[in-house]
């Protein structure tokens, strides 16, 4: 891959990402400021805390330029927080959240509950080969609905009780991929992988 | 340390350690009421740690300080959608079971509080809500993660407005750090004997080289260029307690120290965020400090 891979680097779980992608053998790098926005094939928007992030896109004037990018169709991962801002819609926000829209999904922000309530959990996701995921769900969001062209990679195991029961956690449309859990925090870099080969689709189109 | 997950689990070692990791970068301020919570919010915190009175104030007050009243900790949880954290007295299990029955996202087991127990920490596995615990060397912070603590800061000196401090701990952690991995395997249990902490947390930091929690600073950081400084330093992110709410224009500062740690390696952005803030609280002295006075010995 000639041009670098980003991760979103304001605040959250950068360090992860940033190993995860190396692990998968792509060069990554630190994205905080609009010319480092433009040098980077495809963007991993880390876990994090989605009402921070939104006030630092915008104030480090990365909002617009980052629309401008995800329109012409850069590819982009986001995890957790990543996918709450990828994110059409998201409930239980603060009204002025920014949404990049990215993705024709709805999300619940905090879905789950609490910090008490995060939890893991093995999980079977559409196009990752070797055996379930294990997924770390910390104060995640949850698909609330989605669109059409939105493809789902997976949902809450049915043995899980209550209304996050079979809930969509995984998701992609087109170069977007996004999960409310956490692939970075396993070391397992196999959904990192899904997302490079995505973004070596969309190099080698030009 | 790592024990057997059943297929869905809720407070595993992952999950409490993984809120830290998604806090890194982030600033966690100190708040007495929802108004103060919001406008942490609006400036950009990552999570907001609520109590009854900040540091400076516990100091000047003097008696025993007590975990918040549930009411005042419920109505900042509800004015906010970033985490909330709040205090307990070190050792004070009780008091840390009802703020995981309030719901908080993280039990701070504080040095600014009054300890309610001089031999014993919080038996912090016991929970499903994570602990971050102040520290003051390696040892201390392994002796806390031994007790299952998933976060640390450096303690600093709570409520003095004095970076110094901060330093000295935060220097302390990261130089005994260093030392164990240059050291020969056989050397460790010796080290760990040193240290006072259990030997296979003292092998897991001398082959990683790093704390296997994430460590933020605290204690005494009242300016954007003190963050950047301990962020610069090896701080994964920052606690300010008086800084904030102490000083002349709340909501500028609040902002200035966000924006210095994100980006804590950039002077022309620190030079530019410093400029005009106002007043900085009143800071004070920690040489000529009378070891009473000193928040950062409670606790061993």
């Amino acid at each position: 891959m000639s041009a670098p891979v980003g991760v979103l680097a304001l605040q959250g779980n950068i360090p992860e990402h940033l190993d995860a992608l190396r692990a998968c053998g792509a060069e990554a790098v630190p994205v905080r400021r609009p010319s480092e926005l433009a040098e980077v094939a495809g963007l991993v928007l880390p876990g994090g805390e989605s009402t921070t992030l939104s006030k630092l896109l915008e104030a480090v004037e990365l909002l617009e330029p980052l629309r401008e990018r995800l329109r012409a169709g850069m590819p982009a991962f986001g995890s957790c927080a990543g996918m709450i801002l990828l994110a059409r819609e998201a409930i239980d926000a603060r009204p002025d959240q920014h949404q990049l829209g990215a993705l024709d999904i709805t999300v619940r922000r905090n879905a789950f509950g609490r910090q008490v309530a995060s939890f893991e959990s093995d999980l079977a996701v559409t196009g990752v080969a070797g055996g379930p995921v294990r997924a770390v769900f910390i104060r995640a969001p949850w698909v609330e609905s989605t669109g059409r062209g939105v493809e789902v990679l997976a949902r809450v195991p049915g043995s899980v009780a209550g209304p996050a029961s079979g809930k969509v956690v995984a998701v992609r449309q087109g170069p977007v991929m996004a999960t409310a859990f956490h692939p970075e925090q396993t070391g397992d870099a196999r959904l990192h992988d899904l997302f490079l080969r995505r973004v070596r689709d969309s190099v080698a189109a030009g | 340390m790592t024990r057997p997950e059943p297929a869905t689990a809720v407070g595993t070692g992952g999950v409490k350690r993984g809120l830290a990791d998604m806090l890194k970068g982030g600033v966690i301020m100190d708040v007495v009421t929802p108004e103060q919570a919001k406008i942490a919010e609006d400036a950009g915190a990552v999570a907001v740690m609520a109590l009854e009175r900040v540091p400076a104030d516990i100091r000047a007050d003097g008696g025993v300080a007590r975990m918040s009243d549930p009411d005042m900790i419920t109505g900042i949880v509800d004015a906010v959608s970033i985490p909330v954290m709040a205090k307990a007295r070190i050792g004070h299990f009780v008091e840390a079971q009802v703020l995981q029955s309030l719901g908080v996202d993280y039990v701070d087991e504080s040095e600014v509080l009054t300890p309610a127990d001089e031999a014993h920490h919080i038996d912090k596995w016991a929970f499903t809500v994570p602990f971050v615990c102040g520290a003051t060397n390696l040892g201390e912070a392994l002796r806390r993660l031994g007790e299952g603590a998933a976060m640390i800061r450096s303690k600093g000196e709570a409520g003095t407005g004095n970076v110094v401090e901060a330093t000295r701990h935060m220097r302390a952690i990261r130089s005994e750090i260093r030392a164990l991995s240059r050291m020969d395997p056989q050397e460790l249990y010796a080290a760990a004997k040193e240290l006072r902490a259990p030997v296979g947390l003292v092998q897991e930091v001398a082959e990683s080289g790093r704390l296997p929690v994430v460590l933020f600073t605290a204690g005494g950081i009242a300016t954007p260029a003190d963050a950047a400084m301990m962020m610069q330093l090896g701080a994964e992110g920052v606690f300010v307690g008086s800084g904030i709410f102490k000083s002349g224009d709340p909501a500028r500062r609040a902002e200035a120290i966000v924006r210095a740690t994100t980006f804590h390696d950039d002077p022309d952005v620190i030079a530019k965020v410093s400029a005009g803030l106002g007043e900085a609280m009143v800071g004070r002295t920690t040489t000529d400090m009378p070891e009473h006075e000193r928040l950062a010995t409670r606790g061993w």
